[in-house]
């Protein structure tokens, strides 16, 4: 292993990475970037370079456009280096253009011949490698280039290859549903592959294929589960075993196509029932990976036809994702929450204080699926205290993305529950002023229609009601300093619609105000338009009305501004006002009839009003209308526009070699698509079917089924089982306790007194907060339980608490029992740190300083925390040192040169230090979680990159750990 | 569908990138700066997970090495925090005891290493032993012709045998 942990890169190479490390400034660092840019351009394009220079050039150049430089100049380079006949030079070739282009550039083109050409190749290193440039780089218009030879890999020798084959047809299924419609059957047959590798791979397009349209694929119902049985039975080969999982890449994989093709299907689902449940039941909540799985079930329990006994048992898998003290565990369970809620509304209420917690705890990304959640449990009865929650959060934070999203939830809300007019105008104003450049304009013109036609009350009382409260609150607003456009736009239309309507303010007090509108924005036109509107109207009505109109002089002027604009559009609106106001009262009434905006206006697009007149000069003389096909002589336009399609597709671009010239042999030459479909035997659909449900049920078995692969069963369950999760688990939902599950749930009646008590003490500080809390969650979750909680804020907490079970009549009676509770299930988390594993435990804190500066440095020989590690490391000190001697003295005798600290520098002393500086590596090493057996191997290893670190002047001071330190340490 | 993997340093220096989605280099430097910025600044103990611009971004942090993967909204988020953790076991039994240093001179192995593992965005291949087996294939022809080329790195590597 030590060749791979050694440097191959020229000094040159090693110099440039070193020095990008040392930069101090993103600036510094471009200026090192861009002289390496220039060093390169002059190099690559010089003559004859050796094959191993070049090589180095292209992975300079890719680590240049890593740092997010441009590279372009070299693209060229890097595809004439996948025509290299060398593999380990048409490998890097093959990653470089991978990584630099994306599949609409114009070097494809060139690359296509190459991919063809090595596809073909008998070296299956070749294939592979043509293989993970076509995921990449093939496009649509190239697929057919390429698509008879990858169908024809589906049945090569070697399994990595079947396996980038089926990845390869998913990359084109992703790019052209259409291009590989025709070969279902093909990942059909390959789900039953004897290599459990190809199998999970197949499941990756056959996911989109049934994402798509399920109905083709319940047949297959049957296998999928079978296939999901023997996963979870261990029956796939250990190799695939991840942290004593069963390949749980290929369970989650498989659970979701479940999902798919049991949604809405009551009697597909059935067959899917008995395997998630042993799923869930078997679910190993200790690891990460385990959640995972469980968090799939519960999306699969949540998305087919529903079964009452696996809900129960997915509420208790979100119960304990809920209680637990990771994060990311909060978040599933939030996110699990929500999709169960719509199956059992009532699941939310026994979780109402986590999901408050949740809800105000620190982390964004917490707070964002809680308000997910919120958003779907929103109801009449709780849609103030939701939407103000998201509101307050809108107002809090500064992405706009996200700002836009919540907006858009807000009034979404509003507009469907909102329980007052007033509240509603109050919330969409809130949402306007602090969101408004954000928001949709289609909200804005919603938020006007709904001022206009109301909430579909009949009450006419309401109407005027809605109006004028919405008058008022704008009359209120409108001094604000900056207000955003679509705002204004909507203010300026309701002031010119209703701001007079109720006789409260008179024509002159809203004018002026519109006026000083237009001129506080007056570099937005929309406002301004949209406020010389609002004054037309306004004069409209007071004309229609009989009364008299007097401009004010500020209006006047705004009007003589806009009569003399740049804007068209002002200018025309300004001399309609003009017009307007010259008029009598029964044609202004005619013009702008007061409270009109909701009246359909009939457009007659066949003008049939010019009928008299069109007939009249016909009679006269004149020509009748000609249309325009006739006129250009085309008698079916859309006809011709197809053939011309078809003309174009034939015209399209072939990748096929030409034919050597034969003697004429007519019509061979089809087009490439028809070619590569009759290369595949066309075999019937449901003979696959059939087939794939035996094989997948003998073949794995067969394949891989020895027996002591299912002894590890048990002892598996027994190492990782049940432990940490009983404690908590019994002290929370005593309400619901199901039989099904019985693994971890101890009979809560009889502890639930001492529990009580022992937490009695506690439980009075808690108690100063919770109120609070209990106040918020009566008022998210109350609405539910019961009709008789109507005045659901003002209630107070341990009657709030109480709503988590209304079977208790008497409330009052409980309180302390029932809050104490809660506090234990808030307070006691399961006590272990599920996802912590490679979290580093900051002993050292990040330098401050870049860690490369120190680099160059000579040794520190206190090395901190790593010499105190354990005895072994010391014992095996000796040895290790020894073996360093030997490497140093071979470089000094090798490589003086090269080294750039040069040979002085490695007399003895330093080398002693130096030998403390290792022992705190291995150390490090040994204590490492990996299996013990690697353990000799690690050490040399860190010994081996130690040195080369070293040779090229990178020291490992004690300041800078982390570039060293283990990732998995 | 995972749209990008990033490895970010603590001090914010890209130390890898792969694109699964097309992406301009300029919006790929928009990503790396954007992403860097919310991933590096969050307390430890947080969820590993983000929502950003309607994708998910789940990251990790091994020694002072953040891994990063864009995924879709639909994503089962602690799966690809298992995958990532699948990609650093690989590496560590590649590199033996992998750390930052090992990525940053050996970063074109990374890459090789990742598109064994991932392919197209998906993961392509859930067993460390047959990723191992077929780098290690790629790798022995690598061998033979840096023999050739007899690097001094190459006599260091068989003087500590």
């Amino acid at each position: 292993m030590g060749s791979q942990g050694g440097f191959g890169q020229s000094k040159e190479f090693l110099d440039l990475i070193k020095s990008i490390g040392e930069a101090r400034s993103k600036a510094e660092e471009d200026r090192i970037v861009i002289r390496e840019i220039e060093t390169l351009k002059r190099r690559i394009s010089e003559p004859d370079i050796p094959k191993r220079k070049m090589k180095e050039y292209i992975i300079r150049l890719l680590y240049v456009e890593m740092l997010g430089h441009d590279a372009s100049f070299g693209y060229i380079h890097a595809v004439k280096m996948t025509h290299d006949d060398n593999l380990l030079s048409k490998r890097t070739g093959y990653l470089a253009v991978t990584l630099f282009l994306n599949d609409d550039h114009d070097l494809i083109i060139l690359i296509v011949n190459t991919i063809q050409k090595d596809l073909k190749s008998d070296n299956y290193l070749v294939v592979c490698a043509a293989l993970n440039a076509v995921c990449r780089l093939i496009n649509e218009e190239t697929i057919p280039a390429v698509l008879p030879l990858i169908v024809e890999l589906l049945s090569h020798g070697k399994e990595a290859v079947r396996k980038k084959a089926v990845m390869a047809l998913h990359s084109f299924y992703r790019k052209s549903p259409s291009s590989v419609s025709h070969l279902v059957s093909n990942f059909r047959k390959r789900l039953c592959d004897n290599d459990p590798g190809v199998m999970g791979a197949t499941l990756c397009p056959l996911f989109d294929l049934i994402n798509d349209d399920p109905n083709p694929y319940k047949d297959l119902v049957v296998s999928f589960v079978s296939i999901l049985k023997q996963v979870a039975e261990h029956r796939l080969p250990k190799s695939y075993d991840y942290h004593q999982m069963p390949a749980p890449f290929v369970q989650i994989k498989l659970l979701k196509i479940l999902a798919l093709l049991g949604s809405g299907d009551k009697p597909s689902s059935e067959h899917m029932y008995t395997v998630i449940g042993d799923i869930i039941r078997k679910g190993d909540s200790s690891s990460n990976i385990g959640n995972a799985i469980l968090y799939e079930s519960i999306r699969t329990v949540s998305s087919i036809h529903s079964n009452a006994k696996l809900l129960e048992a997915a509420a208790d898998v979100i119960a304990k994702f809920l209680k637990s003290d990771s994060h990311n565990l909060k978040y599933m369970g939030i996110d699990a929450l929500g999709r169960l809620i719509k199956l059992s509304p009532l699941i939310a209420e026994q979780h109402q204080l986590a999901v408050i917690d949740c809800l105000e705890d620190p982390d964004d990304t917490l707070k964002r699926k809680t308000f997910e959640l919120l958003y779907k449990m929103t109801k009449s009865s709780n849609v103030e205290v939701i939407v103000d929650r998201m509101i307050e959060y809108m107002i809090s934070i500064s992405d706009d993305h996200y700002k836009t999203y919540i907006a858009s939830r807000c009034v979404e809300l509003a507009e469907q529950f909102a329980p007052s007019n007033h509240w509603f105008i109050q919330t969409m104003n809130k949402v306007f002023e602090h969101a408004g450049d954000l928001v949709n304009i289609k909200v804005a013109h919603n938020l006007m229609r709904l001022i206009a036609e109301g909430f579909g009350e009949d009450d006419d009382a309401a109407y005027s009601q809605l109006r004028s409260s919405a008058v008022e609150s704008y009359l209120r607003i409108i001094g604000e300093p900056k207000l955003p456009s679509v705002f204004l736009q909507v203010i300026c239309w309701v002031l010119g619609e209703y701001g007079t309507a109720d006789g409260k303010h008179s024509a002159s007090y809203i004018t002026g105000k519109l006026c000083d509108m237009a001129e506080a924005y007056s570099n937005d036109e929309i406002v301004k338009a949209y406020a010389i509107t609002a004054l037309t109207k306004i004069y409209a009505f007071e004309i229609a009305a009989g009364r008299k109109v007097d401009m004010l002089s500020e209006c006047q002027s705004l009007v003589e501004e806009l009569l003399a604009s740049h804007s068209t559009d002002l200018q025309q609106r300004a001399y309609e006002l003009q017009a307007v106001i010259g008029l009598d009262a029964r044609a202004v009434e005619a013009i702008l009839p007061h409270d009109a905006s909701c009246e359909d206006i009939e457009v007659d697009k066949n003008l049939s009003f010019l009928n008299g007149y069109i007939q009249q000069s016909i009679e006269s003389g004149a020509m009748p209308y000609i249309s325009e096909n006739e006129r250009s002589g085309m008698v079916n336009t859309s006809n011709f526009r197809s053939h011309d399609q078809q003309e174009s597709g034939q015209h399209g671009l072939r990748f096929e070699a030409y034919e050597v010239p034969k003697a004429p042999v007519p019509s061979k030459v089809t087009p490439v698509s028809l070619s590569s479909t009759t290369d595949l035997v066309p075999v019937p659909e449901s003979l696959y079917a059939r087939e794939t449900q035996q094989i997948s049920s003998v073949g794995l078995a067969s394949d891989t089924g020895s027996s002591e692969l299912k002894l590890r069963l048990d002892g598996v369950q027994k190492k990782w089982g049940k432990p940490t999760y009983s404690s908590p688990a019994s002290s929370s939902n005593s309400t619901s306790q199901n039989p099904v599950n019985g693994v971890t749930k101890v009979d809560v009646a009889t502890t639930i007194n001492s529990k009580a008590r022992d937490s009695y003490d506690s439980r009075k500080q808690q108690n100063e907060i919770d109120p609070e809390k209990q106040k918020l969650a009566a008022s998210l979750f109350g609405g539910s339980t019961k009709t008789e909680r109507r005045t659901s804020t003002s209630s107070k907490g341990p009657k709030a608490s109480a709503a988590d079970r209304p079977q208790d009549s008497k409330a009052a009676s409980v309180p302390n029992k029932a809050s104490g509770e809660k506090t234990n299930q808030v307070q006691q988390p399961p006590p272990q740190d599920l996802l912590d594993l490679g979290e580093p435990t900051v002993t050292a804190a990040p330098p401050a300083v870049d860690p490369f500066m120190q680099l160059e440095g000579l040794l520190d020989s206190s090395n901190s925390s790593a010499v105190t590690n354990s005895g072994g490391a010391v014992a095996n000190a000796p040895d290790i040192m020894g073996l360093y001697r030997g490497t140093t003295s071979s470089e000094q005798s090798g490589g003086g040169g090269y080294n750039p600290a040069s040979g002085d520098n490695l007399n003895l002393l330093s080398e002693l230090s130096n030998a403390a500086a290792v022992r705190g590596t291995t150390g490090a090493t040994i204590v490492s979680p990996l299996s013990p057996s690697v353990k000799g191997a690690n050490a040399k290893d860190s010994l081996e990159k130690d040195a080369k670190v070293r040779q090229m002047g990178v020291t490992p001071t004690s300041q800078n750990p982390n570039l060293f330190r283990d990732l998995l340490g | 569908m995972i749209h990008f993997v990033l490895l970010i340093s603590r001090q914010g220096k890209v130390r890898l990138t792969k694109w699964y989605s097309p992406y301009t280099q300029k919006e790929r430097s928009k990503v790396i700066r954007e992403l860097s910025g919310v991933i590096l600044s969050r307390a430890p103990k947080l969820c590993n997970f983000v929502e950003w611009r309607g994708h998910k971004v789940v990251y990790k942090r091994y020694a002072s090495l953040y891994f990063c993967m864009c995924i879709d909204d639909t994503d089962n988020e602690l799966e690809v925090l298992e995958m990532i953790h699948h990609f650093v076991e690989i590496l560590d039994r590649y590199f033996g005891s992998v750390c930052e240093l090992d990525l940053i001179f050996n970063f074109h192995k990374a890459y090789y290493i990742l598109d064994e593992l991932l392919i197209a965005g998906e993961l392509q291949e859930s067993s460390k032993k047959t990723v191992a087996r077929l780098i290690a294939a790629q790798d022995s022809l690598v061998e033979t012709a840096k023999e050739e080329a007899s690097s001094l790195s190459n006599i260091i590597a068989q003087a500590t045998k």
